[in-house]
């Protein structure tokens, strides 16, 4: 087992954003994903986050920001030693945590 | 408080409910309310099919819709409610022929014929495809766009149904909570339609998506209806299990084991499925409910894969013959270490789809008046086993019939307030916070490794009888279980939600599967190895006033 190291930004769009640490233990070829859902089953359930279909990366609900880059977190690796960054998708309006308002205007209640 | 008002409402937004949205419409509805917990269209099973749909239509060889009925009754080991059945396997050919004329993109041979092919268990070359491992994203693509042409159909993501209305016997709606604000909202609905597919997410291994961990279920049971052949569960037999394999579908296998004859092979490298009275020397034509079986007994004789399966073996296939066969995939799997030529990968049974659900008949209505369901929340139509190829079909034709015989009945009531208090009230007060030592997300994390364990592809009465203990102590923990406070995006208020109506869903098999004292299809017992006379019918699980879960044999 490795122990990957996620920095996760919290909050929700009213609050201060702030970075949380969370150390993850993982086998190679685990994901940014599987680390998440890790996190809310063993450390903090109440981390926001966004996914649906988890391994076909056919819903494109987990994008997000890691190193600043966009990707999905169903298809990028954790590493182990460094630490990496997590920030909500860029350019949407942040809802909580690592969640965005991604769905369609027409889909929206609120 | 946000109030919405509808004829038609369908709770979840995949195959099914998209279908289902779209016939209410065409059948008069004028205001059609699709919603979904995930995203409209995104979540759900059919988006993740990746293989064939099953239809007679006779494109490549005689075929008729009652040969696919006799071959599905086979499958379903005596328990097919079969007028159900009927309805599926008579409509599938129309529905599928209707998807080509919306452009959904069938594969079809130089002669422009639909292309079909011979899937286990199928009499005939009977199941068309759009692409290897596309059929399902084609088919979610093109409902998708036929609703958004709909003007009466309106969708609402991330509000998440967790408690039907009822009034005087009828369901009249639904209490939602709508992810966003945190805020619950009420529906009334002239009809509702469950339509939120299976149960397959309360197991460890699984190739569900986020949002399949039972909900139908427990709605209709809270509301009232019953549930049938919960006991079946259907256990993919090869489901990727090792190495760690991202960006594709865990049950992505099956196509090519089926087309080069990828073989099977214990701990030691040795072959096993002959033991099983399989024999595979010219073809792989193991029934999924033998293949589940053979490897799950395999692994608890201690003869399994370092990750607790079997090997799936290509390596006597040659590397050119393998690159033909596999295409770009090739280049995916390499991304995940993975080299076909060189070394096996390790596969499991994975809970893959659930034959049990909503009792209905064949206009979909459950004995609920103003309740229907539609695609896998339904039960009886597949009976201890499915057949390859048959659950797209189920979506599309039991979602059509759901929609339009629930936008042409009669109101089954009238909305009242009162009808949704106890559920808003509870919205609002889980929604302030609760301290407390454990979560829900925890416990469905912990329901997972219970049901995988206990309830899983090979049971025995003190597994079953363990696994109902600690699901009574769950359910009775819930009421204390720590919510974290903030009403916006609140993850652990849907855990809340989530986990409430998965260990309904997850009582419901374990207590159907604890009565059914013989093994058949996909229910398999160890202290009951054989199939027995006098359970050759379906049961049906129900709950109490007080909330208890119990099963019983129908009739």
């Amino acid at each position: 087992m490795k122990t990957a190291r996620l920095s996760v930004r919290r909050g929700t769009a009213d609050e201060v954003p702030r970075y949380e640490e969370f150390f993850v233990p993982f086998e190679d070829g685990a994901t940014v994903l599987d680390a998440l859902i890790w996190i809310r089953a063993h450390r903090d359930p109440s981390l926001a986050i966004r996914y649906s279909c988890i391994n076909a990366n056919v819903c494109k609900e987990c994008t997000i920001a890691v190193d600043g880059k966009v990707v999905y977190a169903c298809t990028t690796r954790l590493v182990g030693e460094q630490p990496m960054v997590l920030d909500p998708l860029p350019g949407k309006r942040r809802l909580r945590d690592l969640v965005t308002e991604t769905r369609p205007p027409r889909e929206r209640l609120s | 408080m946000m109030h919405l008002d509808t004829d038609v409402l369908i709770v979840g937004a995949g195959g099914a409910g998209m279908y289902a949205a779209i016939a209410a419409a065409r059948a008069g509805a004028e205001r059609v309310l699709l919603v979904d917990k995930s995203l409209v269209g995104r979540g759900g099973a059919t988006i993740m099919a990746q293989m064939t749909v099953a239809a007679a239509l006779a494109e490549e060889s005689a075929d008729d819709w009652r040969w696919h009925l006799a071959d599905t009754l086979e499958a379903g080991r005596g328990l097919c409610e079969e007028t159900l059945t009927a309805v599926l396997c008579e409509e599938a050919p129309i529905r599928i022929r209707e998807m080509g004329d919306w452009q959904v993109g069938w594969a079809r041979r130089g002669n422009g014929r639909i292309a079909q092919v011979t899937a286990p268990g199928h009499s005939r070359p009977r199941c068309c495809y759009v692409d290897f491992l596309n059929t399902g994203p084609a088919v979610a693509a093109t409902l998708r766009r036929q609703v958004s042409r709909i003007g009466a159909i309106r969708r609402l993501s991330n509000l998440a149904v967790n408690d039907l209305a009822t009034a005087d016997g009828a369901v009249v709606g639904a209490v939602a909570l709508d992810a966003a604000s945190g805020e619950p909202v009420t529906i009334a609905a002239k009809a509702t339609i469950i339509a939120t597919g299976g149960l397959t997410r309360i197991y460890r291994r699984n190739s569900a998506s986020a949002n399949m961990g039972g909900d139908g279920y427990a709605l209709a049971l809270m509301a009232g209806a019953s549930l049938v052949d919960m006991e079946f569960v259907q256990f993919f037999p090869i489901g990727h299990l090792a190495p760690r394999l991202v960006g594709m579908d865990p049950i992505m296998w099956d196509p090519f084991r089926y087309k080069l004859g990828g073989r099977l092979l214990d701990g030691a490298g040795n072959e096993f499925l002959a033991r099983y009275g399989s024999d595979e020397t010219d073809a792989y034509t193991t029934p999924r409910d033998i293949a589940s079986y053979a490897i799950t007994r395999e692994v608890a004789a201690g003869r399994g894969s370092p990750h607790g399966g079997v090997y799936l073996s290509f390596e006597h296939v040659p590397a050119a013959e393998l690159r033909e066969a596999f295409g770009p995939v090739v280049e995916r799997l390499a991304k995940n270490g993975i080299d076909l030529a060189r070394a096996p990968v390790e596969v499991s049974p994975i809970a893959h789809y659930h034959m049990g659900g909503i009792a209905v008949d064949e206009r979909m209505a459950s004995v609920v008046p103003g309740l229907y369901a539609a695609g896998e929340a339904v039960g009886g139509a597949n009976g201890a086993n499915r057949l390859s190829g048959n659950a797209i079909p189920e979506a599309l034709v039991f979602g059509e019939r759901a929609g339009r015989f629930a936008a042409t009945a009669k109101p089954a009531g009238v909305w009242q307030d009162g009808a949704a208090a106890e559920a808003v009230e509870r919205i609002r007060e889980l929604a302030e916070g609760r301290k407390g030592d454990v979560a829900a997300a925890a416990l469905l994390d912990e329901l997972r490794t219970l049901m995988g364990d206990d309830v899983g592809p090979l049971r025995n009465a003190a597994g079953l009888g363990r696994a109902l203990d600690r699901l009574g102590e769950m359910r009775a923990a819930l009421p204390k279980l720590a919510i974290a406070p903030g009403r916006e995006c609140n993850a652990s208020l849907a855990d809340w939600f989530e986990l409430r109506a998965s260990l309904i869903a997850a009582e419901a098999v374990t207590r159907a599967a604890f009565a059914r004292r013989e093994s058949r299809g996909a229910h398999q017992r160890e202290d009951f190895t054989d199939s027995a006379a006098e359970f050759a019918k379906s049961r049906r699980v129900v709950m109490t006033a007080a909330g208890a879960i119990a099963a019983s044999v129908a009739g």
